[in-house]
């Protein structure tokens, strides 16, 4: 393993995968450096599709930017389908094989399809993952829909939800829970987003399930909920979360299943009985890694910017030699989104939160940093509208620092611990 | 002054001409505490943080006659007869906190139209041009003052809407403030004294000059803020044009002789300048970063913050040596190396959170033109003197003058 690597296979040809890659070449990486991707894109970028992309502001040809010099070789259209650790190669769908020194698994997630193979095979009902979802549902919104049913209470949802509403169609959305974005912001955040949602002419239905779907030949044309009411739409997203692509991992002897692939703190995959698997890394949305801000907790993070400090943490360490040259991967755990106007950030996990404080501004403003515990201890930190302090915060978090953090401030009035 | 601490040595106006290597060993302790209780940070990452902490106020500034590597509070003395509340409550916004700093501010920022600043291009060049049209002839010149020094404050005059035939009376005092800004000077009563009468010349001068604007007013920032419905009564407004008389001066001189020095040293990457001007906008970018015109910022801890290991008390001043974190080996790869074409150039040149340069955008454009057509228009420039002589202060870094002899001066 300490032997200086000629040839690295990265599978996944996202934002993780092409962050390495430029990280590697950056770092002197001078061997063959092969990229996988199932889809038959170059790597592309996400954010935009839920938002510019589906107002028909640009197109869904988001392309991310390469190095010229970067002189990697492309696999696309191709997905990975076979692992072999101890032969050190990877098998594609078209039967090839690469071999590997180092190998990188990028490989992320894929949208949770609706659950009702019938339904969600019906004309109308989309997913929104890739560029060639975003393009087909971007199309059909400029289509003009009667009204657009949405399902899910996370961002997904509540960015197109916005989207919708800037395109001035009608819009249901359901959320399942009885706080939308209760699992990333907290009830208190996630009520005052739904609150400007609803004011923003979304008709936002919480604990709310979709029954059946109802077809005219083909075509969606109306979905009745559980309580019996019936909404006719002719244009219906499920945004009910991810899955995570590691079927294809299934007989490599890796530790991997819906949560994630296991890695240890370097982003090396682990192999079921504990061990490293020589040359294997992890990098993005399917890496389960120990987070040091978290008491080493093994989490996948389906972050942007998890996924690009990631790809160069793995990089570094896949470059280093033996593990006492390698760096632990330690970033914060951030994320934003911009829906109704409001520019929502977030930084550390919210999970498991026992304490609530609005640090500045307030929620009646609607403009606000606030922060999150857990066991006395600072564990997250969100702004809406208000993002000036949240490096303070941040910087916070990664010290632990006790709850609340960050007294005697300026821009602050009396700071009043909640339940989140 | 024979500097027994990192932090004296770099106050030490002998050392001033390369801080850098002092910088490097100040970095050694991102976050040190001197002996009179000042806390001075020096590497990237602690900078960015505490720049946008809220325990980190920029009111209420340490005592100068206590601490002496304070700079001068100009609008201090330009209030001075007004009764010491009043005062503080007047000062201009770069020392104010949340919320009347952000109420100011936001004021100043609607006068900064994009439109406008872009509008001042052409002013900018025209100045430009005038200047080194001056220079024809002569076989020696001195950068700062046959160009760098007239240059932003004739850019300045024009955009607070200074008239023309007042502009001469605005260098003469503009010169005045830069050195009263000088920590070392301040104990010298005749030049107290002299301070005094331009800033109570320039008072005057500014609130005649609002009554003007309020009567009839122009396309010009002093109009704009003058005329503004929730507008600023008129301290807040004699303060704010001094500010940015002050800061939109003192600054960019540093930027463009800086500019000017940086490219001697480098021959390669002035003629590349000649070559591709389109060039010059990541070049600019590299000079922030590299020879910063300044240094350092300072700062007061409203409670007890702790950072990289330490904890800054509360009531500790606190000095954010900015250009340090620029030269920083763990955010920049090679950082004594001047490359314009570094990628993720995040430099501190303009500092950073709140108070993030207001100016930015016209000292970019400035620089722009001013670099742009010296190196097309001056022939064989060369430096008579390296280092050339610096300015003593240490906060508003730069050459106090820059002789260049010359071959000749090309046509426009």
């Amino acid at each position: 393993m300490t032997a200086r690597p000629e040839r690295i296979v990265v599978v996944g040809a996202s934002l993780a995968g092409l962050a390495a890659a430029h990280r590697l070449r950056e770092r002197g990486f001078a061997g063959s450096l092969t990229l996988v991707g199932d889809e038959p894109h170059l790597p592309y970028d996400r954010p935009p599709l839920s938002k510019q992309v589906l107002r028909g502001l640009c197109t869904a040809d988001t392309t991310l930017p390469r190095h010229p010099d970067l002189r990697a070789e492309f696999r696309l259209g191709r997905p990975a389908t076979r692992l072999d650790p101890a032969a050190r190669t990877v098998e594609l769908g078209d039967g090839s094989r690469l071999p590997y020194d180092r190998l990188l698994i990028a490989t992320g997630t894929r949208a949770r399809p609706w659950p009702a193979s019938e339904e969600a095979a019906l004309d109308g009902v989309f997913t929104l993952r890739g560029r060639d979802d975003a393009r087909r549902l971007g199309a059909r919104l400029q289509a003009k829909p009667r009204r657009v049913v949405l399902v899910g209470g996370g961002f997904i949802g509540f960015e197109m939800a916005s989207t919708c509403r800037d395109l001035r169609l009608p819009v249901t959305l359901l959320v399942r829970d009885a706080v939308p974005l209760a699992a990333a912001l907290g009830p208190r955040l996630g009520g005052l987003v739904g609150e400007v949602a609803r004011e923003k002419g979304v008709d936002l239905r919480l604990k709310t399930e979709i029954e059946r779907m109802e077809a005219e030949g083909d075509r969606l044309a109306a979905v009745t909920l559980k309580d019996g009411e019936r909404i006719e739409t002719d244009c219906l997203v499920a945004a009910i979360g991810t899955l995570r692509n590691v079927e294809w991992l299934d007989g490599s002897g890796l530790e991997a299943d819906a949560k994630g692939l296991r890695c240890d703190a370097f982003c090396r995959a682990l192999l079921r009985d504990g061990s490293v698997a020589a040359g294997v890394f992890a990098a993005g949305d399917v890496a389960r890694w120990p987070n040091p801000h978290d008491d080493d907790a093994l989490v996948a993070v389906e972050h942007w910017g998890n996924a690009r400090a990631q790809a160069e943490t793995v990089a570094d360490n896949m470059l280093a030699g033996d593990a006492s040259a390698m760096r632990r991967h330690d970033h914060l755990p951030d994320f934003w989104s911009q829906q109704f106007g409001l520019t929502i950030k977030l930084v550390g996990l919210t999970e498991g939160a026992d304490a609530f404080a609005v640090m500045h501004g307030s929620l009646e403003e609607r403009r606000l940093v606030a922060a999150f515990g857990r066991d006395g201890r600072t564990i997250a930190a969100a702004s809406i509208d208000s993002a000036r302090w949240l490096p303070a915060y941040k910087a916070a978090i990664r010290e632990r620092a006790p709850f609340p953090p960050i007294g005697d401030a300026l821009d602050q009035t009396r700071i009043r611990v909640q339940d989140p | 002054m024979s500097g027994s601490t990192l932090f004296e040595r770099i106050l030490d106006p002998a050392n001033r001409a390369n801080p850098y290597p002092l910088y490097a060993e100040m970095r050694k302790t991102p976050v040190a505490r001197q002996e009179d209780g000042t806390y001075v940070v020096s590497t990237h990452a602690e900078l960015a943080r505490l720049i946008s902490d809220p325990r980190i106020s920029s009111d209420d500034l340490p005592d100068p006659r206590k601490f002496r590597w304070t700079g001068h509070p100009v609008t201090d003395l330009l209030v001075r007869p007004v009764r010491a509340e009043i005062r503080k409550r007047h000062r201009p916004f770069i020392f104010r906190d949340p919320p009347d700093h952000d109420r100011l501010r936001a004021q100043v920022m609607r006068c900064f139209t994009p439109e406008r600043v872009r509008g001042m291009r052409d002013k900018t060049q025209r100045i430009t041009d005038d200047l080194i049209g001056k220079m024809r002839g002569k076989g020696r010149i001195d950068l700062v003052d046959d160009f760098s020094y007239p240059l932003p404050v004739t850019v300045i005059c024009e955009l607070l809407g200074v008239p023309p035939e007042d502009e001469p009376r605005f260098h003469g005092w503009a010169t005045q403030l830069a050195t009263a800004l000088e920590p070392n000077q301040r104990d010298d009563a005749e030049t107290q004294a002299r301070n005094e009468v331009c800033f109570n010349e320039i008072a005057d001068y500014i609130r005649d000059l609002i009554k003007d604007k309020r009567k009839a007013p122009q396309e010009d920032i002093l109009s704009d803020l003058a005329t503004d419905r929730d507008g600023m009564n008129d301290y807040d407004l004699i303060a704010t044009a001094v500010l940015l008389l002050v800061a939109g001066h003192e600054t960019t001189v540093n930027l463009i002789t800086n500019g000017m020095l940086t490219l001697l040293r480098f021959p390669g990457h002035l003629e590349r300048l000649r070559a591709e001007p389109e060039t010059a906008p990541r070049l600019i970018e590299e000079l922030l970063r590299y020879e910063p015109p300044v240094h350092y910022r300072t700062r007061l801890a409203l409670a007890d913050i702790p950072v990289a290991g330490t904890t800054i008390p509360k009531d500790a001043p606190v000095i954010l040596l900015l250009a340090a974190g620029s030269r920083d080996p763990l955010r920049f790869p090679d950082p004594d190396r001047f490359d314009p074409d570094r990628p993720d150039n995040r430099h501190l040149g303009f500092g950073g959170g709140l108070h993030y340069c207001v100016g930015a955008p016209l000292a970019r454009i400035e620089a722009e033109v001013a670099l742009v057509s010296l190196v097309r228009r001056l022939k064989g420039p060369s430096l008579v003197k390296d280092p050339p002589p610096y300015r003593p202060g240490a906060s508003l870094r730069g050459p106090r003058h820059l002789p260049l002899a010359l071959e000749g001066v090309a046509d426009e």
